[in-house]
């Protein structure tokens, strides 16, 4: 589909040449400071190796959980019908979203911390989740279920009830009719949303520093590594940068859908 | 041990009693194995008492019954969900699944009701085969016409051995040259199952019904067989789909009279008492048109005013009062009317025929 070769106002383009240089510019000083012949060595350092390392596995651990709890919620939000406790349900799920990281970390320390509402019990059975690497997902997830849940709910209201009341009349149960007909429908957003998700989850720091602490190869993910490093190893801090920057531009590749963005 | 692996429901009557505040009002039952029209104006309730005995929607009041078992009823409270009635509904919009082939679309009932992947797909072929929409079996639903997805539809509903069938306007999708191969298939389809369709169209009424139930304004105002709709409908709604005048009111022997004090005379069959509600039918051709009141034998003669006129085939219409006229161009040119101008409609009492409201 091509626009309509309508024009667009000369002094438009010119802030866009301003706003495309306001985010390029800085990539570029970063990539500038780089010191490529020394790229290997920063990365191959065992604390670059184990913070990579833990920030892939968290970040996926914390896409998994957001797909596992998040699908249902925004199927309960798009579907539920119209009671006041789906807004107050769905203005709660957008918090996190408006939220400082460091905040979301503090509730979570609140929650699942040794004395805090849950995790006093949790201690009680020997299970300690405040500063280990489940701390790490946990505080991903909470920060990055928005955005699944956002892209799913749309989707969802997008595709509308019509095919599910046609499979429901052919005698399809409820959960037959969500594996087999909703998921289906939905599964580009469904991906879309996994990726975002990811995305967040990769570069999640305010949380987990307040919630998980930053304890090499437990919880110190790439993020936290980086701000370490700003002062005592620049070059190293500018390499793992851009090994951010490069999953980045992947995951826009990968999640930008074909119809626009 | 050989089971044939198209299934089929024995049809099940329908009793139906309900109230949906604001949409529909309906008390009728259908016998076993009988299609019934569902017609009337749009937004008149058809889609809603379609959604009502889906279980898409409950209503307020009121009880449905499919066979022995009872779908809705409000005492005591019972109520069957969709998947669980084998009522199979059929929209206007083929709403065909895009992520499966055409036989996995028809196969999806089976699936759901528990049968292997393998079974299943023998039985959407059977059933492909027996609508002759075999050829399509591995096609996506995107890339078939109107007709054939509307056809891949009925065949995934009757897939899915349902005890009644509801279609919403089956013909509306799709274009005129493949209506007949679609209304052949829904006759076949139709012939003994229970089932109502919504439609817009004479000639679905005729050749798919056994019976015609007519909803105006929220309620039922005609439940008739199919025959005796054509020929004699007594519903406003039902005048206007076959064509016909109709004029409501008290028979008093000679005359229709309604209550505005329009009278027009005609031969009552044999069942109108004097004096009781009855309507009087009678066909637009049958209708002469005056500028000048006549003189002569007319007893009906009613002048009104033109509201409008139109060309109808080889001839014009003209509607004054309610009422429509078809004269010839030539008559028409002659008359030289005008919207507005007034008119006197004359009819042989022996054109009318008076019929109990």
């Amino acid at each position: 589909m091509s626009t309509a070769r309508l024009g667009v106002p000369r002094w438009a383009v010119a802030v866009a040449v301003l706003a495309a240089a306001f985010v390029g510019v800085p990539l570029a000083a970063m990539l500038g400071r780089a010191d490529l012949g020394n790229f290997p060595a920063e990365l191959a350092s065992p604390a670059a190796r184990d913070a990579l390392w833990l920030s892939l596995r968290t970040s996926l651990s914390a896409t998994v959980l957001c797909v596992l709890l998040g699908t249902p919620l925004a199927l309960v939000l798009a579907r539920g019908g119209s009671g006041w406790w789906l807004s107050v349900l769905r203005a709660l799920v957008l918090i996190p979203l408006v939220l400082p990281p460091v905040v979301g970390g503090l509730a979570l320390l609140y929650t699942f911390g040794r004395r805090g509402l849950l995790g006093h019990y949790l201690e009680l059975a020997g299970i300690s989740v405040a500063f280990s690497t489940t701390a790490v997902v946990l505080a991903q997830t909470f920060v990055s279920l928005p955005f699944l849940v956002l892209g799913l709910d749309g989707a969802l209201r997008s595709v509308g009830e019509r095919y599910d009341a046609a499979a429901a009349t052919l005698g399809a149960r409820p959960s037959f009719v969500f594996t087999r007909v909703t998921l289906p429908l939905i599964r580009p957003a469904l991906v879309t949303g996994a990726i975002l998700a990811f995305a967040r989850s990769l570069g999640e720091f305010g949380a987990t520093l307040t919630f998980a602490g930053s304890l090499q190869g437990v919880t110190r993910t790439l993020p936290l590594e980086i701000f370490l490093r700003r002062e005592t190893d620049p070059a190293g801090a500018v390499a793992l940068s851009l090994v951010l920057v490069v999953i980045a531009a992947a995951v826009i590749a990968l999640a930008r859908p074909s119809r626009g963005w | 041990m050989s089971r044939s692996v198209l299934t089929e429901a024995a049809p099940a009557d329908l009793v139906v009693q309900v109230a949906l505040a604001g949409r529909i009002e309906a008390d009728f039952a259908v016998p076993a194995g009988q299609t019934v029209a569902v017609v009337g104006p749009n937004g008149a309730g058809k889609s809603s008492l379609l959604a009502l005995l889906a279980g898409l929607i409950e209503p307020d009041t009121g009880q449905i019954r499919l066979g022995p078992r009872t779908l809705t009823a409000d005492r005591p409270h019972t109520w069957v969900p969709p998947h669980a009635r084998r009522v199979a509904l059929l929209s206007q919009d083929p709403l065909l699944f895009p992520h499966l082939d055409v036989a996995d679309n028809v196969g999806f009932a089976p699936r759901a009701g528990g049968d292997s992947k393998r079974r299943a797909r023998e039985r959407a072929l059977a059933w492909l085969r027996r609508l002759e929409l075999e050829e399509f079996a591995g096609r996506a639903p995107s890339t078939l016409s109107g007709g054939q997805a509307a056809r891949v539809a009925l065949a995934r509903a009757l897939a899915a051995d349902p005890e009644l069938i509801l279609l919403d306007e089956p013909m509306a999708a799709v274009d005129a040259a493949q209506r007949p191969t679609l209304r052949q298939s829904l006759r076949e389809a139709l012939r003994d199952r229970t089932a109502l369709v919504v439609t817009h169209d004479l000639l679905d009424v005729a050749l798919l019904a056994d019976q015609v139930l007519v909803i105006e304004a929220g309620r039922v105002t005609e439940f008739a067989p199919c025959a005796r709709f054509l020929e004699a409908p007594r519903s406003e709604f039902g005048a206007t789909l076959t064509g016909l005048n109709l004029v409501r009111g008290r028979w008093n022997g000679r005359a229709v009279v309604r209550a505005d004090g329009i009278a027009v005379a005609g031969e009552a069959t044999a069942a109108v008492p004097v004096g009781a509600d009855a309507v009087a039918l009678f066909r637009p051709n049958t209708v002469s048109v005056f500028t000048e009141r006549p003189s002569g034998s007319l007893r009906t003669l009613l002048s009104l005013t033109v509201e409008s006129i139109d060309p109808y085939g080889d001839r014009v219409r003209l509607r004054a009062g309610g009422l429509s006229a078809d004269i010839t161009p030539a008559a028409a040119a002659e008359l030289a009317l005008d919207v507005g101008a007034t008119v006197h409609l004359g009819v042989k009492a022996t054109e009318v025929a008076v019929h109990p409201a």
